[in-house]
């Protein structure tokens, strides 16, 4: 069997008293969507934060496509090929949608402070014209073209959740976190996410999902892992997941 | 040909302005320094002293003012990797009072007796030149690649880092970059007044640099070199209410402050202003 896309290996984490995450072992390959899903404080997030080097582990190593990433500082996790979306959303409230994803594009593209002074004006230099052109190509595939000029912030709820999206992708990720993509959208925009994810994961994007509708869990997972109070307590296929004795009990209490 | 009083209004307003960018700089990647008055403590203090104890020419000199701010604005950068808001302006306040200190207790710079016989040497046009210079880089850079990456630090630091974006070289770009700035408008101003003092570059002179861009909008640097230019010339223009002079300039601002809090030019009338130029682009 091929090495994993992302294996971590005792990975704990905790705030405190705050248990949030003990001595986690989980192994993600490539090519599949994988579901993490527990009651709130089971410590998912806090997992996606220890993954891309927003937090840093009390213990326990990261692997990420072979090497060990558990010491880089966040933007090297992203350029390596790590993006994710926010729980609440986190888009950048001065810029247009256009320029959210453009940012999405900045590990991938290059020139400092002193680089745009010189030569043609910067929005006509060809590594930007190339940057726009793979932007809009991202915000076609979410069906935000037409949305490219208008304040990302002024939006609908729905659409900022989509553009989190192509935010992530801009960067090309080879592993794609998603925070619960779906919280707060109604069931239309459900099965529209739901068409989004699936149509991200067959271009290539290994996909980690966390998320509380178990309709789009079960659909789209090949695989689920249940987290509680920090611990993995089972992971399975999705539907035997459903049947599992301490998922049950950790959902409707012993 | 404008009187010698006039130039004198222009280049204190010029000064102004340039120090008024040296803020925005850090501030638009939502580093806000309360210390800039330091930089260009540092800056006047540089270019004078070459000037006079090594005779180097003036043109010399003032770069190497603007390298010190630079270098210093890079070593101030660093205690900012971890502080944000309030602690940073703290910080940055802290850095400002002890380089005044520091040259208040140098007996090299002249201590509090202050540091005279500095030659003439800025000129209406080298003020300009500079202000030139800075408007073409601001334009140039906002909305550029690194410009974007400043935005996303103040919109959200957290999320930019997720994107991709190294906050660490943006913070410490945008420190040093500004202090550059801060160091080149004290050496201007120290060859203007020919004489500086560490009174001269203390807390009120950060904070009035705080308050130029503040004032004219942190949306844009155009609203730190609008904020600057008016706040720079107005108490010019109160002159006939003698005595009340200074109650005036800060009630005005006061109002100005309440009317419009995001400052003179925020990102609603910028939108227009340039959906304007546009069409007026458009139409020649």
């Amino acid at each position: 069997m091929s090495e994993p896309l992302l294996a971590v290996d005792g990975l704990s984490r905790s705030f405190g008293k705050l248990v949030g995450l003990t001595r986690l072992d989980l192994t993600v390959e490539a090519g599949g969507i994988h579901a993490i899903i527990g009651p709130n404080g089971a410590g998912k997030t806090t997992f996606f934060n220890l993954v891309t080097g927003a937090l840093s582990p009390d213990g326990g190593r990261i692997r990420f496509g072979g090497s060990d990433i558990g010491h880089l500082p966040a933007y090297r996790r992203t350029a390596l090929g790590i993006c994710r979306t926010f729980q609440s959303i986190r888009l950048f409230g001065s810029m247009t949608t256009l320029e959210n994803v453009l940012l999405g594009l900045h590990c991938r593209t290059r020139g400092g402070l002193l680089a745009p002074l010189l030569g043609v004006p910067f929005r006509r230099s060809p590594g930007e014209v190339a940057a726009r052109e793979r932007a809009v190509a991202v915000l076609e595939m979410v069906g935000l073209a037409t949305k490219a000029h208008q304040s990302a912030v002024e939006l609908p709820y729905g659409e900022q959740r989509r553009l989190e999206i192509a935010r992530a992708l801009a960067s090309a990720p080879r592993l794609l976190l998603l925070d619960e993509p779906s919280a707060g959208m109604n069931p239309q925009e459900t099965l529209e996410l739901e068409a989004l994810i699936a149509q991200v994961n067959r271009r290539g994007v290994t996909i980690l999902l966390i998320e509380h509708k178990m309709s789009l869990v079960m659909k789209l997972s090949k695989i689920v892992t249940v987290l509680n109070f920090g611990q993995k307590i089972a992971e399975a296929a999705p539907a035997e997941i459903q049947r599992h004795p301490r998922v049950i009990e950790a959902y409707l209490g012993s | 040909m404008l009187s010698d009083h006039a130039v004198s209004i222009l280049i204190f307003a010029g000064i102004d302005v340039i120090m008024a960018l040296s803020f925005f700089l850090p501030a638009s990647a939502g580093q806000l320094s309360a210390g800039q008055g330091g930089f260009m403590a540092l800056g006047a203090y540089t270019s004078a002293y070459l000037t006079v104890h090594h005779q180097t020419p003036f043109p010399l000199a003032l770069a190497a003012a603007g390298l010190v701010g630079g270098l210093v604005g890079l070593a101030v950068g660093f205690p900012a990797l971890r502080l944000r808001g309030l602690y940073l302006v703290l910080v940055t306040f802290g850095f400002g009072e002890m380089v005044r200190v520091l040259f208040l207790n140098a007996p090299a710079f002249g201590g509090p007796a202050g540091f005279a016989g500095i030659p003439p040497a800025t000129t209406i046009w080298y003020v300009l030149g500079l202000l030139v210079v800075l408007v073409y880089f601001f334009t140039r850079v906002s909305g550029s690649r690194m410009g974007r990456a400043f935005a996303a630090l103040r919109d959200d630091e957290a999320a930019a880092e997720a994107m991709g974006v190294n906050s660490t070289y943006v913070k410490l770009a945008a420190f040093a970059a500004g202090g550059v700035i801060a160091g080149l408008g004290g050496g201007l101003y120290a060859h203007y007044t020919l004489f500086i003092d560490p009174e001269a570059f203390g807390v009120g002179r950060s904070l009035f640099v705080m308050l130029y861009a503040v004032f004219g909008g942190l949306a844009s640097f155009w609203g730190a070199v609008a904020g600057a230019t008016i706040l720079s010339i107005l108490p010019e223009l109160l002159r006939w209410v003698k005595d009340w002079r200074e109650i005036l300039y800060g009630l005005l601002v006061l109002i100005m402050m309440l009317v419009r809090p995001q400052g003179l030019l925020d990102a609603v009338l910028l939108a227009r202003l340039s959906a304007r130029g546009e069409r007026a682009a458009a139409r020649s």
